[in-house]
């Protein structure tokens, strides 16, 4: 692969051990800048208010975006509808640092994801399992995140994906050489990508947890469980006390090894976002089941 | 053996944590100040300089941490840790540990699209050209009279050293060239072997 996309996947790996928040206003996108966070997420609704308000999810206005480019010196990231390569084309020609081509929204391509390779600038894509995730490195997605289910506060897909994740990249490892074609027809992911994760045991590029972190717990346990580091979208801003919150949760990452050290972050950080059990909500208004 | 300490408290520090143990050393992930009593040197890493400079306070760790560089403990400051390391930002004026006579411009390329790599030869830490990788990088704008200036690239200065103190706009962590991880060791023995003097 190009040059490009190498200084693509090592940005990603600068981001590591941080936490990327879902911001609306400048004002939001300082508060995350001085909790803590490695980068931002432009958006104008944050999941859990995509979820409740129903309807279209588009690409955000462009000056909103550039609003919370001038606010903080951290990348600025933002997302595009599943496919949706000319919103792409609008953020690149903005100069976001990063794409998230994201389920939250509402797809724009019934079939196909954004051929990412046609890009300078970078794409986190979300993913449920290892040949989903495969896939989208294929397309040029120089960062994965598990996709979880957004806007809930319940963090069990995201366990759910991770897990999946793990699993199926051990069950590569263990493969003999000449399994390994078998397992890319099963995975219907490129041979040379599932040579790297039988050679590597990981993903080629960055994996982030997302997807119904709310806690410093949460965000602490996708850590345990081998994630680089933790998107965390309503969790902060729909909350009691989001700075207190946010800062605990960037804490949270660091030190997610050190129990005492959590249960101290874990104090008083006011009401967490009251949340949505996942399996309360329609098989048909899942988003993790959006993508291909 | 010697240990060698890298700030984890966010960012790409396990690629450092790799090169110091490809090249025979022992590293130590610092997260407390009680991770500083026992090391020899310490790298901070590439990732974001605000976050790390918060979590620096949060935790404790900025004064302890100043100390030890003012006592004359190597330090190699990549990236967000040149960052970290300088005197003066400029427009802005936040100043983290603000130990090394640097003034320093951050993302001073601009935004990731502007990222990028050069091959270059830096004369004091290797004769043949090593990969440079610039990430949302920045650069030193002035330089302090005891600040010896190691390499610009476009006219810009992207590497120096103060006495103990080294920093590097790029990212010797990201790529398969070791050399400039061999010179901070050098650093790092150097200084080992002024202090057993002393001792003695």
């Amino acid at each position: 692969m190009n040059k490009q996309y190498n200084l693509n996947k090592n940005l990603a790996q600068m981001l590591k051990g941080g936490v990327i928040m879902d911001v609306t206003t400048p004002e939001e996108a300082k508060i995350a800048e001085e909790a803590g966070a490695c980068a931002v997420m432009a958006l104008e609704r944050v999941p859990a208010d995509i979820r409740k308000h129903g309807g279209v999810a588009r690409a955000s206005d462009p000056d909103m975006i550039k609003g919370i480019q001038a606010a903080v010196s951290i990348p600025v990231m933002a997302k595009v509808r599943i496919g949706h390569f000319v919103e792409a084309q609008i953020l690149e020609a903005l100069e976001v640092d990063y794409i998230d081509e994201s389920e939250v929204l509402t797809p724009a391509d019934p079939m196909l994801h954004i051929n990412k390779r046609d890009f300078s600038v970078p794409f986190v894509c979300g993913a449920k399992n290892l040949g989903e995730a495969l896939r989208r490195i294929a397309e040029g997605a120089s960062m994965i995140r598990t996709k979880g289910e957004p806007g809930t506060g319940d963090v069990i897909e995201a366990v759910r994906h991770m897990r999946m994740m793990n699993s199926e990249i051990a069950r590569i490892q263990s493969l003999r050489k000449e399994e390994l074609f078998n397992a890319a027809k099963e995975l219907q992911a490129p041979i040379q990508l599932v040579e790297y994760v039988h050679e590597h045991g990981a993903l080629p590029v960055v994996n982030f947890a997302a997807g119904g972190v709310a806690t410093p717990a949460d965000a602490a346990m996708m850590m345990q469980l081998g994630c680089d580091g933790v998107f965390v979208g309503s969790g902060i801003f729909k909350s009691g006390d989001p700075r207190k919150r946010a800062a605990a949760i960037v804490k949270a990452v660091t030190h997610y090894k050190d129990a005492k050290m959590l249960a101290e972050i874990s104090e008083k950080l006011g009401e967490p976002m009251v949340g949505i059990n996942v399996y309360s909500i329609k098989n048909e208004e899942l988003m993790a089941n959006r993508g291909y | 053996m010697k240990k060698i300490g890298v700030l984890a408290l966010q960012g790409a520090f396990r690629e450092h944590v790799e090169k110091i143990e490809e090249l025979g050393y022992q590293a130590i992930e610092v997260r407390k100040s009680e991770d500083l009593e026992d090391i020899d040197g310490i790298i901070l890493p590439g990732g974001e300089s605000t976050a790390m400079g918060r979590l620096l306070s949060d935790f404790r760790m900025k004064a302890p941490l100043i100390e030890k560089i003012k006592s004359g403990m190597p330090v190699w400051g990549t990236c967000a840790g040149m960052i970290l390391l300088a005197k003066e930002l400029e427009d802005d004026a936040t100043v983290h540990l603000g130990v090394m006579d640097i003034v320093v411009k951050r993302n001073a390329y601009g935004r990731q699209i502007a990222s990028f790599e050069v091959d270059e030869v830096i004369e004091r830490i290797s004769d043949e050209a090593i990969p440079l990788v610039f990430i949302r990088a920045p650069y030193i704008v002035a330089l302090g009279q005891e600040v010896e200036l190691i390499h610009s690239v476009d006219g810009n200065i992207v590497a120096a050293r103060q006495e103990n103190m080294l920093v590097t706009a790029f990212h010797p962590e990201l790529t398969d060239n070791k050399k400039c991880h061999a010179y901070f060791l050098k650093i790092v023995e150097d200084f080992a072997c002024t202090q057993k003097k002393k001792s003695v």
